[in-house]
């Protein structure tokens, strides 16, 4: 019932004959990333369920349309974890959705993005062939690996049918704690971590303060804690939430917001906003009224990329443009898997 | 001619053939410079590492250039503040972490060929190793790659910072066996070292019992950074070989490796005992200290060779099946040894599932050989049924191309053609392996047969 394969199948085939383009959609949650919408809505959302889920294989597998929420509840039952902690942006937000856009949440530094985390796919391709990849085993290098291949394809590959993913424990303790302190203090705090083998899995920078979470056995984070400075933040849980998606305070100026990718121990970059370095310094979150040529050169040049995450015009480059031999590459690429070009026509690049 | 001798074959030395001509460049742009005559005049090219390789994957074309990178040996930089290295691909797997030690760092992937593989060769195969369970294989273990493609062209692939814009060609490139380019430099994350490392040695008298414990271990929320599996076999030969302390009388052994900070790995290994004896372990040892961690390891890092000690020849397998599937995947192949008259030693990375069977013969024996290539091709059909796949970690090759077609349909395949069409329209790198051709698997009566239906059933099918 919850099964939409054959009925999707049919519109992708129909689209093609017709050479009518199509903007896949899912929840909607994600809909203000990356370039405008272009062509009729082929929508994933009701195509749902979990198609198989043991605890002790570490390995969930279930539809596209499935919502984060519901994966996440059943995940949680088990004492089990989305290792990457997607960021939702959204009630409706799906796993398809969650897996094409390829966004990762607080953890990814740490235990890796939702791309390492993805296993296995069922995808639906511009011809209209269902193909499977992958599969729900940690282990496998039968075939090129298409599944990480669709994780941060933006749809323009194919429609993501099922996915497989690999779940981990939830930590049985965690305490946040935070700090105050200059920026170039917390990149350099932020970035020791990577040296040492403390159980960390969190590492944000925000209004003046250094926050770390600290998560494990119950005597690991005891242990832990008398090697981390700062206080004790109550309701972490939260704070880690509205980080995540974009709700702390710090997410209602009204300009851009450029995400800011950079190696995690390159200084603060002197640029005009208001600023907040994730990811252990990986991921720096920028509100700015500069121009983007500006910001991108200036990120370029100490060796990041940016994208337009939210509030780009739409004459904008959303993502950081690609070298030419690259595009051609992607472009090659992208009519392999969709010869007609029917899917999310240019939501990631022009011409792709 | 006999220059060109040590290249003809790689780790699977059952397949032999010369190349046409041996390059060892020593610069990016020498390499070029070959990869561009060689598009120009047409000529294939199979690039080549350290050749540890287990499925033939750089085996060499008569008609083709073997493109040696074992000049590109220079660790070019080791960042600690970021912990990544850039090094040449020619680099040995552990003089990465060799080299990385000074700072408290390492590279993590390990696998058992690590102390001859090459970076480039791992990331080629997606080399995995013992502890991927909880670190990951090569593709999680990378930051950007280099590589000269089929026309020529320099490219950087990924990026230093934790993501990059596009299409991930990062993961497409890791595991793609020499089909999309040839890596030039690698960038790999670096680790750091654990704080402590504890193993326990569990011996059963049932390996159902040892594959329950393995569910209940990773069902109470503990991830072991090993956690190994070895059968009576296994374990006679490697007892023999390596004096590992192993109790020869166990019909399962096994391993569970933990780590972490000193805290973390007490707690861990208390738990892990508990639920080893309740899970029916007739023994639960610890390590005394890190010699005796040394030598459980041992035990089972010898395990090949302690198997090629007591048999003329072994043919290493490499499936992956969901654990669950353990049981029935082992009393299958006992059914199939007794079938074939050979005899099995069965190592599992039982964490991940990768399991490697080891078929012991006589190549010297008429017929043994081809015997043996049989059974293994029904063991590894036997992990597609079950849910698994052909090859967890020694990837496709030349070995197990017929065998791809068990695994896939026409419809995958197809696209995996067109992907490598994506990169080398000409079809100049490696051509052969990893992907067969549709008419091979066709003529090998092997389609897939999904849901009574054959793929494209307007086909001719021979």
């Amino acid at each position: 019932m919850n099964d939409h394969s054959a009925a999707l199948q049919q519109q992708v085939m129909d689209a093609v004959q017709n050479a009518s383009p199509l903007n896949i959609t899912g929840g909607g949650s994600k809909h203000f990333l990356g370039h405008a919408r272009e062509g009729q809505d082929i929508d994933v959302s009701g195509h749902r369920g979990i198609v198989e889920y043991d605890p002790r294989e570490l390995v969930l597998t279930a539809r596209s349309g499935t919502t984060l929420q519901e994966i996440e509840a059943v995940l949680a039952e088990a004492g089990q974890m989305l290792a990457f902690e997607p960021p939702h942006f959204g009630d409706g937000a799906t796993l398809g959705g969650t897996i094409a856009c390829g966004l990762s949440g607080p953890r990814r530094p740490f235990l890796g993005s939702a791309r390492d985390f993805v296993l296995g796919c069922k995808l639906l391709n511009g011809r209209g062939e269902i193909l499977g990849f992958g599969g729900q085993v940690m282990k496998n290098v039968a075939g090129y690996d298409v599944s990480r291949l669709m994780t941060g394809a933006h749809g323009t590959l194919g429609i993501l049918l099922e996915v497989s993913l690999k779940v981990l424990p939830r930590p049985a303790a965690s305490i946040t704690v935070a700090r105050e302190c200059s920026p170039e203090e917390a990149i350099a705090g932020m970035s020791a971590l990577l040296g040492k083998p403390l159980p960390v899995d969190g590492a944000c920078y925000h209004g003046d303060r250094c926050y770390m979470r600290i998560s494990g056995s119950e005597q690991a984070v005891r242990e832990a804690r008398t090697r981390i400075p700062g206080d004790v933040l109550p309701d972490a849980e939260k704070f880690w939430q509205e980080l995540r998606e974009h709700r702390l305070p710090f997410f209602h100026h009204r300009s851009h917001l450029y995400r800011i990718m950079m190696k995690p121990a390159t200084p603060p970059l002197h640029i005009d906003g208001a600023w907040l370095l994730d990811w252990d310094g990986a991921q720096r979150w920028l509100y700015s009224d500069d121009d983007t040529e500006s910001i991108r050169h200036r990120v370029e040049l100490a060796g990041g990329h940016v994208t337009v995450f939210r509030g780009g015009n739409h004459g904008d480059t959303v993502f950081q443009p690609l070298s030419a031999p690259m595009l051609a590459i992607h472009q090659r690429l992208k009519a392999s898997f969709d010869p007609n070009d029917i899917f999310n026509r240019n939501r990631m690049y022009a011409n792709l | 001619m006999e220059d060109l001798r040590p290249f003809e074959c790689d780790g699977l030395s059952v397949y032999r053939q010369l190349p046409m001509v041996v390059v060892l460049p020593e610069t990016i742009e020498q390499a070029q410079a070959i990869m561009r005559l060689c598009h120009e005049l047409k000529v294939p090219v199979v690039a080549r590492g350290a050749g540890t390789g287990l499925s033939g994957g750089a085996l060499p074309l008569a008609d083709g250039v073997l493109l040696s990178l074992a000049k590109f040996k220079s660790i070019l930089d080791i960042d600690p503040h970021n912990a990544m290295a850039t090094v040449q691909p020619g680099v040995r797997n552990l003089a990465i972490s060799e080299a990385a030690a000074t700072y408290g760092l390492y590279y993590a992937p390990d696998p058992s060929s690590q102390i001859a593989c090459t970076i480039g060769g791992n990331v080629a195969e997606n080399s995995g190793g013992v502890h991927c369970l909880k670190y990951g294989l090569t593709v999680h273990n990378i930051l950007q790659l280099k590589i000269v493609t089929a026309e020529g062209e320099l490219l950087t692939i990924g990026s230093e910072t934790l993501d990059s814009p596009g299409y991930d060609l990062l993961a497409l490139m890791t595991g793609s066996e020499g089909m999309l380019g040839i890596i030039v430099e690698v960038t790999v994350k670096l680790l750091p070292r654990p704080q402590r490392a504890q193993v326990l040695l569990a011996a059963f008298d049932d390996v159902v019992k040892a594959g329950e414990a393995v569910g209940a271990i990773i069902s109470a929320g503990i991830i072991p950074a090993g956690l190994e599996m070895m059968d009576r076999l296994a374990i006679q030969a490697a007892e023999d070989f390596a004096h590992a302390g192993y109790p020869r009388d166990a019909e399962a052994i096994l391993l569970c490796e933990l780590d972490g900070t000193n805290a973390e790995v007490s707690e861990y290994i208390m738990a892990a005992r508990k639920i080893l004896t309740a899970s029916g372990a007739t023994q639960v040892r610890t390590a005394v200290d890190e010699a005796e961690r040394q030598l459980f390891w041992k035990g089972r890092k010898s395990a090949f060779p302690a198997v090629g000690r007591i048999s003329p020849d072994y043919y290493c397998m490499d499936g992956t099946i969901p654990r669950r599937q353990l049981p029935l995947v082992l009393r299958r192949i006992s059914e199939m040894s007794a079938e074939y008259g050979l005899p099995v030693a069965n190592v599992f990375h039982a964490g991940d599932g990768n399991l490697h069977p080891l078929i012991l013969f006589d190549a010297n024996k008429e017929g043994e050989l081809h015997r043996t290539e049989e059974f293994g091709r029904r063991i590894l059909e036997l992990c597609v049924e079950v849910g698994g796949t052909i090859t967890g970690e020694h990837g496709v090759g030349m070995e197990k191309i017929d065998t791809m077609c068990v695994q896939f349909r026409s419809g995958e395949l197809a696209q995996f053609h067109a992907i490598k069409a994506a990169f080398d329209p000409n079809g100049l790198l490696n051509p052969g392996k990893a992907v067969p051709m549709l008419h091979r698997c066709a003529e090998l009566g092997a389609m897939h047969v999904h849901n009574g239906q054959l793929p494209h059933p307007e086909l001719e099918r021979f």
